[in-house]
């Protein structure tokens, strides 16, 4: 355990608020299940994860809340209550039963002290803890857009347009000079996207 | 854009394909705006082993998906306008390579040479800076003589004047395109660098004494601002003297010296049948080639009818004959026997180096004009021949070069006549016996193909009718470019430059000529700066 504090304290950037553990994962994706229920990231944004190897870089692509249990569906409660907090003070068991998982596409990991934008070698570790990944750090990982094309080629079931929209968005506020970045950003997109003008065109709307 | 005269280098894009034929294709920066960009400015490519010199022959709007023209995206917001330059949508630069600068040692040695292949994929593509235009063109020196400024830059482009004087050259432009200004600028040009000796055909007056802008204002002509070096010949003293023009020498040509030459190429402008024309040949014959003329403008009805009875030629044909001739005896600088030779005046100020302008005063018709410069380029021509015959024996010193400005040059040159006249021939010959011409003209699809492909520099203001475009870039590699060039130039001040003259066509504004700031650059002293001068020099010759 002292071995992996070690490293991570030697990458760059610190830990922000950690926020959930993998409990799943493959070399594109990891998923993450939150400690608390329905206290995921938001979408789009950019969390970290540690082993002693290598810290591992993912945007949050997917936020779920279900059963623990996969027999067991969510019934409606709340009918005669007054409001939804009610519903957690009546079933206080809600909270042990429900759970919520996100689930973050790789886009990213740390070699020796510098940032490489492809799949690190090697997936996420189980159990290894999820953290918000700090402004700074974010400003520094977004330097380069070669990560979009990791987002943009995802086959996932969410909309790959949307996560590439909310990421930017998020990315945004950990730069000074957000206009800049997000031309720099939309140059980008218009040449992965040189061959299809109105899926750029719906895209730039959502991250203008 | 930043100022590119601040700053020495600006980037403009990439080459992305291309060919040395057609030119290469440059891919503009998102950031350099097509509308900075102008067809005829210079740019530098920087190959991986030479440094290329080229010109901007065209420049297009290009975008990465065809469906973008269709589905316009939406400008108007400024992210989006950002986002999209240089990404879906760019400009393109069509530039064709025409030097090569340093890299190889020709070009270090004799300065730059001509492009042989294309840069690589990718090399980056500049501006042209002052420096590079300057190592292209040279500075002024005692051969160069500066006629104007590229585009958009303050570096001077010069003519190797004692290389333009090889060869004729042509100045072509519609009327009203500045040919006039741009050939006194030669003018000035060959008397200031003493390459040769000006014989001026001045048909409608205006190299000599004084011209007119279109706006009316006065510009000064040659004589008022080199008077030692230029004489004014006139054909019409009377037009002179109201004009309050100083002549030097007032020109008479006798009846004996008109030739059946002259009247086969006058047959158009005095309407003859080319029977009639034919029978001035039987009537020199018959009369004498020095005499034929006086004696058939003194025939009477009786003797007439005799002449073409014994000479078999018919009624109709000697009428039309004589209406035709009957023509010249409006202008009262034919006698019949002139006092002095005038082709022997010229050539004696041309001996001694000075500039000679022919004005022509109220004869500033076809008729006249053909007429006197052909017959007098053709004595004087002969003497030169003569000359550089002699010469050839080791008899006499080699003459000066001469240079004939001829105006209208589409009467002469025209594949009908150019076989005929002396201009023809003189164009033909190039430098062989050292007379040279500069041939002005607004309609260069009138002059015989022949003679226009002997051209050595061609200087151009706008034109923009196909036939004459086609005509001035005969032979000219890149062509078609170098017509998109020509057909945008401005309808003043501009003109393109090439041939052997140039190192490689450049596009130029010309040269301020009639303030009083630009004779002085010209090296004209007003009269108590003239006064100052020779005091000053006076002191120095006792000191």
């Amino acid at each position: 355990m002292k071995q992996i504090r070690d490293q991570k304290s030697k990458i760059k950037g610190g830990f922000g608020k950690k926020i959930g553990e993998v409990v799943e994962a493959s070399s594109a994706e990891f998923v993450a299940q939150c400690y608390k229920l329905d206290e995921a990231p938001p979408l789009g944004s950019i969390v970290k994860t540690q082993d002693n190897l290598a810290a591992i870089y993912g945007v949050v692509f997917d936020v779920e809340t279900h059963s623990l249990e996969p027999g067991r569906r969510v019934v409606a409660r709340g009918e005669n209550l007054e409001s939804e907090e009610d519903i957690f003070k009546a079933n206080p068991q809600l909270a042990r039963l429900l759970t919520t998982d996100f689930k973050v596409l790789v886009v990213g990991h740390v070699e020796g002290k510098s940032f490489r934008h492809y799949l690190p070698p090697k997936s996420a570790s189980i159990h290894s803890f999820v953290y918000m990944c700090q402004l700074e750090e974010v400003g520094t990982f977004t330097q380069s857009m070669d990560f979009l094309s990791l987002i943009v080629n995802a086959k996932i079931d969410v909309p790959v347009d949307e996560v590439v929209a909310a990421c930017l968005r998020h990315a945004c506020q950990a730069h000074d000079d957000r206009v800049a970045f997000m031309v720099k950003a939309g140059k980008e997109l218009a040449r992965m996207f040189s061959g299809d003008a109105n899926r750029l065109n719906s895209l730039l709307k959502r991250i203008k | 854009m930043t100022d590119r005269n601040s700053e020495e280098q600006t980037r403009l894009g990439v080459v992305v394909s291309g060919s040395l034929t057609r030119g290469v294709e440059v891919r503009l920066e998102p950031l350099v705006s097509v509308e900075d960009m102008a067809v005829g400015r210079y740019v530098a490519i920087e190959g991986a082993k030479h440094r290329f010199f080229g010109m901007i022959t065209d420049v297009s709007l290009e975008t990465v998906d065809p469906s973008v023209t269709i589905t316009p995206p939406d400008v108007s917001d400024p992210f989006i306008a950002q986002v999209i330059a240089g990404t879906a949508t760019y400009g393109k630069l069509r530039v064709l390579p025409m030097l090569t600068i340093g890299g190889e040692a020709a070009s270090i040695l004799e300065g730059p040479q001509p492009a042989k292949t294309v840069p690589a994929h990718f090399s980056v593509v500049n501006l042209a800076s002052q420096r590079d235009v300057e190592v292209v063109f040279g500075a002024e020196d005692e051969k160069r003589f500066y006629v104007g400024t590229p585009l958009d830059m303050e570096t001077k482009v010069c003519l190797d004047i004692a290389e333009f004087v090889k060869r004729s050259n042509g100045v072509f432009g519609k009327s009203g395109t500045g040919k006039t200004f741009l050939t006194r600028l030669l003018l000035v040009g060959m008397l200031q660098k003493n390459a040769a000796v000006s014989l001026v055909f001045d048909m409608h007056s205006e190299y000599g004494w004084e011209g007119k802008t279109e706006k009316g204002y006065k510009v000064k002509g040659l004589k008022q601002l080199f008077p030692s070096k230029v004489a004014i010949f006139t054909l019409d003293e009377e037009s002179s003297k109201r004009r309050r023009v100083s002549t030097d020498v007032v020109v008479r040509i006798g009846y004996d010296e008109i030739e059946p030459e002259d009247i086969e190429l006058l047959r158009q402008t005095l309407n003859l049948t080319e029977a009639s024309a034919q029978t001035v040949y039987q009537l020199a014959r018959e009369f004498g080639d020095r005499k034929w003329l006086e004696a058939v403008m003194n025939l009477n009805e009786d003797d007439s009818k005799q002449l073409i009875g014994r000479l078999n030629i018919h009624d109709s044909t000697y009428r039309n004959l004589r209406r035709g001739l009957e023509n010249l005896r409006r202008f009262s600088f034919l006698v019949p026997r002139a006092r002095e030779n005038s082709v022997q005046r010229i050539l004696e100020y041309l001996d001694r180096g000075i500039n000679v302008i022919l004005e022509f005063g109220r004869f500033d018709d076809f008729a006249a004009y053909i007429l006197v410069a052909n017959l007098l380029s053709r004595r004087i021509h002969a003497r030169y021949r003569e000359n550089s015959e002699r010469e050839m024996g080791g008899e006499v010193a080699p003459s000066r070069p001469l240079v004939i400005t001829i105006e209208e040059a589409h009467r002469f040159l025209s594949p009908e006549f150019s076989s005929q006249t002396i201009f023809g021939r003189i164009a033909r010959e190039m430098r062989k016996y050292n007379v040279t011409l500069l041939v002005i003209d607004q309609r260069p699809s009138g002059i015989d193909g022949e003679i226009m492909s002997q051209l050595g520099t061609k200087i151009t203001c706008l034109l923009d009718d196909e036939r004459d475009l086609d005509s001035v870039l005969t032979g000219t590699s890149g062509k078609s470019e170098l017509k998109s060039v020509l057909s945008k130039l401005e309808t003043k001040q501009q003109a393109l430059i090439f041939g052997h003259a140039v190192p490689m066509p450049v596009v130029i504004k010309t040269r301020e000529y009639g303030t009083a700031e630009s004779y002085k650059e010209l090296g004209f002293l007003e009269a108590s700066e003239l006064k100052r001068k020779t005091e000053k020099d006076l002191e120095d010759l006792w000191a």
